[in-house]
């Protein structure tokens, strides 16, 4: 989807100054990654230069501060990516219970690799460093939702409910379920 | 024995609830140290409750909060770590969502007695949904009077925010998060100046873990004497503890400092035991940053002794034959466990997270990783093994914080205890080519002889 004019939307501009207010006067850059993610959620799930500038200028920041920002923490994406991003976890206690096994399943079930995106846009997998789910490993995180104690049939029940859903999954969106 | 405090009330439906939680004794800190003390009285308390830093370093906290410097006409602030983010802890996720007021409530009265008027909770960017969990609890907070203006009549006034992260382990170094809570890269400040005299926006700020901040509420209620009689010697109180690996019942268990390493992994209270009825093969006690141990070394001492649950216990026969109570992020593996592809988790681990401000752990870690992908490719020397021995001891000191010494240690515990492992991988690699893709590996050291 092109993005023909960066705008947040009137809610997401009033969610932005009220984070803002959270900080004293004249530290209003430490909303820059909440509002990163707000950006990210909003527009299509990456963070382009055009967002990251409109992010700059919405927080009269100058755009590098946003870059190097951006670029340095790993949930923002700097590229487009899948719907649903399947972040598998690959650190010790979810390796040892067999993260490496969802992994390839995974890839084997959706035909691309690691860091790819499937060609309808639906899925991207990524492996991701430990996400505090060591003792309901393996694990995966997609949006903002934890899905625990994956076992290979359990993956497929997951990627055949997100194919139905058919829609974007972002970190910021309410879970109701937990 | 089971000693629970801050998990006390986590069986009790609803404890998620302001109602249920303001039922079942919460907010009693807030009341007692507004009403019925000063923030000297409370900082006292602390002190003699000997309670040190839940994160992992273990630093007394009483002893933090009274380097906090007070200005006059300066702001203070209290931030509180919820970046968990070591490997293996998990610990303050299933505090956080299961008994949110706990936490809310240890920043009040936290911040009372630091004089502090406004503080943050930076919570890591992936735990998104506790960070709703958590805002609902603060606006219950707000509309009970226990946050805002003129808390209880009393004159204090605190406001509580989230502010949240975006991926980055880093950013659980204390200078690094306020980097990060400024809107900036999450690079760890050079030292001193302490957090304590130039923190958030230059001011004084006491960075406390999440653990840390929710002990302070037993603290207050029953004084730190009582605090200080749980627990053993200078391990006063009660760890929680995240237990992952192989074993039958893992979860977060919350402990009597003290108690045996060989009952919390046994003991159906903990643990229950080792899956499947396999054989103990190694532990890391602590996180991912602290020396992995054989099975030999976790359950006793070089002396023979019991190893215990304890900051003093753990850390005895200092890295040669002990290792670190860290942040009680408990892995356990099994007999069948490559110890070597485990560490290739870890080396990437660091690697991935290093911020690249110091070229030793920059390029050290790097360096690390892809020495480790050689041996696991089967392309490894046994010069390899002393090359990565070498690397981790020149990044070990030499770094701005101590992501450095994180990344090095598991790498030297790794090939202190399981040295024989790395040389059957380099002298047999048609054994790793089985094993590459599977995470079960068997085990490789009878195959040495």
């Amino acid at each position: 989807m092109a993005v023909a004019e960066i705008k947040f939307t009137d809610e997401t501009l009033a969610l932005v100054q009220k984070m803002v207010k959270r900080y004293p006067d004249g530290k209003h850059k430490s909303a820059l990654i909440p509002v990163l993610h707000l950006a990210q959620a909003e527009f299509d799930g990456w963070l382009s230069r055009e967002v990251m500038d409109y992010v700059a200028s919405v927080l009269k920041l100058q755009p590098i501060e946003v870059y190097e920002v951006a670029s340095f923490y790993s949930m923002f994406n700097l590229k487009p990516v899948g719907k649903c991003v399947l972040e598998i976890c690959r650190t010790s206690s979810c390796w040892l219970m067999g993260a490496e096994d969802v992994v390839r399943h995974i890839e084997k079930k959706l035909g691309i690799r690691e860091g790819q995106t499937t060609a309808d846009g639906m899925f991207t997998i990524k492996t991701v460093e430990c996400l505090g789910s060591c003792g309901t490993a393996p694990m995966l995180q997609c949006g903002a939702e934890y899905f625990e104690n994956l076992s290979l049939e359990k993956v497929d029940i997951l990627i055949d409910k997100l194919k139905q859903e058919n829609k974007r999954r972002t970190y910021t969106e309410l879970i109701s379920s937990k | 024995m089971a000693k629970k405090i801050l998990l006390k009330n986590d069986h009790i439906p609803g404890i998620q609830s302001y109602d249920v939680y303001r039922a079942n004794g919460g907010y009693a800190s807030v009341e007692k140290a507004l009403k019925s003390m000063t923030p000297e009285t409370v900082l006292e308390e602390v002190k003699k409750s000997g309670l040190r830093g839940r994160g992992g370093a273990g630093f007394p906290t009483g002893m933090k909060w009274g380097f906090l410097a007070k200005p006059p006409g300066v702001a203070r602030y209290l931030v509180c770590n919820a970046d968990e983010s070591e490997p293996g802890t998990f610990k303050d996720r299933y505090l956080m969502e299961r008994i949110p007021h706990l936490l809310v409530e240890g920043m009040i009265t936290s911040s009372f007695a630091l004089g502090a008027e406004t503080s943050y909770i930076y919570i890591r960017g992936e735990y998104y949904y506790i960070l709703r969990i958590l805002e609902k609890a603060i606006e219950e907070a707000y509309a009970n009077g226990w946050l805002g203006k003129n808390i209880l009549g009393t004159g204090f006034s605190h406001d509580v925010y989230m502010h949240i992260g975006a991926g980055a382990y880093i950013c659980g170094e204390e200078t690094a998060l306020l980097e990060s809570l400024e809107g900036k890269r999450g690079n760890p400040r050079i030292k001193p100046p302490f957090p304590a005299v130039a923190g958030l926006y230059g001011c004084p700020t006491v960075v406390n873990n999440v653990e840390t901040i929710a002990a302070v509420v037993p603290i207050i209620n029953d004084g730190g004497e009582a605090y200080a009689a749980i627990g053993i010697g200078k391990s006063t109180g009660t760890k929680l503890i995240s237990a992952s690996g192989h074993i039958n019942k893992p979860g977060v268990y919350e402990i009597e400092l003290g108690v045996p390493v060989e009952e919390f992994i046994y003991s159906d209270e903990y643990c229950g035991g080792m899956r499947n009825g396999k054989k103990l093969k190694a532990v890391v006690a602590g996180g991912s940053s602290v020396p992995i141990l054989p099975a030999d070394l976790i359950l006793k001492t070089a002396k023979g002794e019991p190893r215990l649950m304890s900051y003093e216990s753990l850390g005895d026969g200092g890295f040669v034959s002990g290792t670190m109570l860290g942040s009680g992020g408990f892995i356990v593996m099994d007999e069948d466990t490559s110890i070597v592809k485990n560490l290739y988790t870890f080396t990437r681990f660091y690697h991935h997270e290093s911020c690249g401000q110091c070229s030793p752990c920059r390029e050290g870690t790097g360096w690390m990783e892809k020495i480790m992908h050689k041996i696991l490719d089967g392309h490894g020397t046994l010069n390899d093994i002393d090359l990565l021995w070498d690397i981790q001891s020149k990044i070990e000191g030499k770094t701005i914080c101590p992501l450095g010494e994180a990344a090095a240690w598991p790498v030297a515990a790794a090939i202190r205890h399981f040295r024989s492992e790395f040389e059957n991988y380099v002298k047999n690699p048609s054994s790793i080519r089985d094993v590459k893709h599977y995470f079960r590996v068997n085990n490789l050291e009878p195959a040495l002889n």
